[in-house]
């Protein structure tokens, strides 16, 4: 597929509505993580904590077309993919804060959040873990006879895992509408992508799947994102064959909060150089001035919109109680759990 | 009531549990065209199609995943290993996936989802192949476990893990396929989930025997009768995780003595926690040391000599009986 993206096609016959929106997920993105950094530099969120800053095009161009019938499931990294799948971010904020409001009642944390009422099926913390997941989310579409479909998040490092080629090979197989969305971020944690695959591009791991085609695309151009998506989606829906997009974007952060935003494994040029050329927010921008369909004072009410969202998540978050110590035993069964009492009479 | 083998009263839970509910399918290698490595899914291609009866490559992570993604938007996949020892691929989607799943999403997903297959002493087949992991499952907390040793109890028990709203582990006996008894054909025939069953009446010593060492428990029982005069009492919990420990400690408040028989390895397993429960709670009913039965302490060797040597006997059982009532 042709990636080279022209003057007339570079809206896709969005409308000014359309456009904004995304925009305004991107930013909200953008701030959501950013207050996620300062909410974990004073110690409100603890554990394991993976920032989306620089990648908000792909899960922005990849959900922003889909129905609402359709599923996103993706794995840690998964703040930003939960708030534009429509999971509430005052939930959001209050599982970080591992409080009673969250998700998953502070039971999840970053890395596990979940919105059954938005398909958002988490959330998965085991690389690699959650693709047969989607690939069973894929079965059920089948096995039911909708036209829905599911879509999945990985990152780079996931392309080299047995449960990619199970996975993927499966998909192929039961001619699944599962679409794969590589998030080559270039690093599997400190790891550069080709110090770990022994490919160029891995979207061509596709040709390994009879019928599934494999796409690699500029993941920091949120259109061009939501473009490839779109056809990959209907492929799915209508012909029931899954896709395997690689979209090329960065992180601006660390691979977690413990690791510093460069350093040993990446240049502080190189950084810089992402921030300032590459930055989708900024290319998307500048693509809607180009088109006036955005000005100074408009970018303002996004920005004012934005931080009173995140603002009031904070807010939530922190005037929800902490679970009560009777949760820790709780959703573990559909029914009662008899002999805690009896073996942890201490507790 | 008919009198049919373990691997009927199997393939007859999932046929009327298929039937019941179209939500139910089952998934695993050669469960369709070949009808089952062990037949338990004879017939069942032919009745409910291939959406419902799957054919999968070799991929025990793949396929367990898949399973719990379908269960997550409310299919009720019954997922077959070939054996429990490849279920060691599997075992990310098992305990990190299916068990937890409720608990990490604060109750929005629950996974109704039955894994099942072969475990435990196999005919030389080797290390392995051949060996009873029920302990690592019983472990984790989210999950079920079912052991059961019988046709009728087979029967019950699976229809009652697929129609459970949780994870449930099933291990069948890889020796048990062909062992028959009475079992009722009635549809809505099931067993509780969590009860064990007094398969033996006695007075002067307890022992707990889950699957294939239930029979070899029942045989022993008999020795001793015979032999020794000792009235032996046996209990089948059936259910490892949640255990039914109140009719084991009933049963040891009469008898005073206990005897534990499993397969498994005898470091953490089963028969330790319960050890664990009956010292916790009938510490003053203990007229003599527990003991436990269990398998070797070493992988599953494949000359036929080790490997009886390596599994509990009924004389092994009768030496440890003897021995908590002082009659050695």
């Amino acid at each position: 597929m042709a990636t080279h993206i022209t003057e007339s096609d570079q809206l896709l016959g969005l409308d000014r509505d359309a456009l904004i929106e995304m925009l305004r997920w991107m930013i909200l993105g953008r701030r959501f993580e950013q207050k996620s950094g300062e909410m974990y530099q004073i110690g409100e969120i603890g554990g394991f904590c993976h920032l989306y800053i620089g990648q908000e095009a792909v899960a922005v161009g990849a959900i922003s077309p889909l129905r609402e019938d359709d599923y996103v499931i993706t794995a840690y990294r998964d703040h930003v993919h939960a708030l534009v799948s429509g999971m509430d971010a005052n939930a959001i904020m209050a599982e970080l804060l591992g409080r009673i409001d969250g998700g998953s009642r502070g039971k999840g944390g970053s890395m596990h959040l979940f919105d059954r009422s938005k398909n958002f099926l988490g959330g998965h913390a085991i690389v690699g873990g959650h693709l047969p997941v989607a690939v069973g989310v894929g079965y059920s579409i089948r096995y039911r006879d909708t036209d829905a479909v599911c879509v999945c998040f990985l990152g780079d490092s996931v392309a080299n895992i047995g449960a990619f080629n199970e996975a993927l090979n499966m998909a192929a197989l039961f001619r699944l509408p599962v679409v794969f969305v590589i998030e080559n971020n270039r690093y599997g944690m400190g790891t550069a992508v080709h110090r770990a695959a022994a490919i160029r591009n891995l979207a061509d791991r596709a040709c390994a799947y009879e019928g599934m085609h494999g796409w690699t695309i500029d993941g920091m151009d949120v259109l061009e994102v939501r473009r490839t998506v779109q056809v990959a989606v209907e492929r799915a829906r209508n012909d029931k064959m899954p896709t395997l997009i690689e979209a090329n974007c960065y992180r601006f952060v660390g691979h977690s909060m413990s690791d510093p935003n460069y350093g040993h494994y990446r240049t502080k040029e190189e950084v810089h150089h992402y921030k300032l050329k590459d930055d989708p927010i900024k290319r998307f921008i500048d693509i809607l001035e180009k088109h006036s369909l955005i000005n100074e004072a408009d970018l303002k009410g996004i920005e004012s919109e934005v931080r009173q969202i995140v603002e009031a998540s904070v807010e939530f978050a922190k005037n929800s109680p902490l679970p009560e110590p009777q949760e820790l035993y709780t959703d573990i069964y559909s029914g009662a759990y008899p002999d805690i009492k009896r073996r942890d009479p201490w507790r | 009531m008919a009198v049919i083998a373990y691997r009927e009263a199997l393939n007859q839970a999932l046929r009327e549990e298929m039937r019941r509910d179209a939500d139910v399918f089952l998934m695993g290698e050669e469960v369709g065209a070949y009808q089952g490595a062990y037949k338990i899914s004879q017939g069942l291609l032919e009745e409910f199609g291939e959406w419902r009866v799957r054919d999968v490559p070799i991929a025990e992570l793949g396929f367990t995943g898949l399973g719990v993604g379908a269960a997550m938007v409310g299919l009720r996949p019954v997922i077959e290993f070939m054996t429990w020892s490849f279920a060691l691929l599997a075992i990310d989607g098992i305990v990190n996936a299916a068990a937890k799943m409720r608990y990490m999403s604060g109750g929005q997903f629950k996974i109704p989802i039955t894994f099942r297959g072969p475990s435990g002493a196999a005919n030389q087949v080797g290390a392995s192949h051949s060996q009873a992991l029920d302990s690592w499952y019983a472990h984790v907390p989210g999950l079920k476990v079912i052991a059961p040793a019988t046709a009728r109890d087979a029967k019950g028990l699976l229809k009652s893990a697929i129609r459970d709203d949780d994870p449930v582990v099933f291990l069948e006996g890889e020796l048990l396929y062909a062992a028959k008894d009475d079992v009722p054909e009635d549809e809505d025939f099931l067993l509780p989930i969590g009860v064990s069953e007094i398969k033996r009446s006695g007075n002067d010593v307890t022992i707990v025997a889950h699957s294939r060492p239930l029979h070899t428990a029942l045989r022993a029982a008999e020795m001793l009768e015979k032999q020794d005069g000792i009235s032996a009492e046996v209990i089948d919990p059936r259910t490892l995780r949640p255990m039914d420990i109140d009719t084991i400690l009933e049963s040891v408040r009469k008898t005073n003595r206990c005897i534990i028989v499993e397969e498994g390895w005898p470091i953490c397993g089963i028969g330790a926690q319960i050890v664990d429960d009956i010292q916790r709670e009938a510490f003053d009913d203990l007229d003599a040391p527990i003991l436990r039965v269990t398998g070797a302490d070493a992988p599953q060797p494949y000359a036929r000599n080790l490997e009886q040597l390596a599994f509990p006997q009924a004389d092994f059982i009768v030496n440890a009986a003897r021995r908590v009532c002082y009659q050695e």
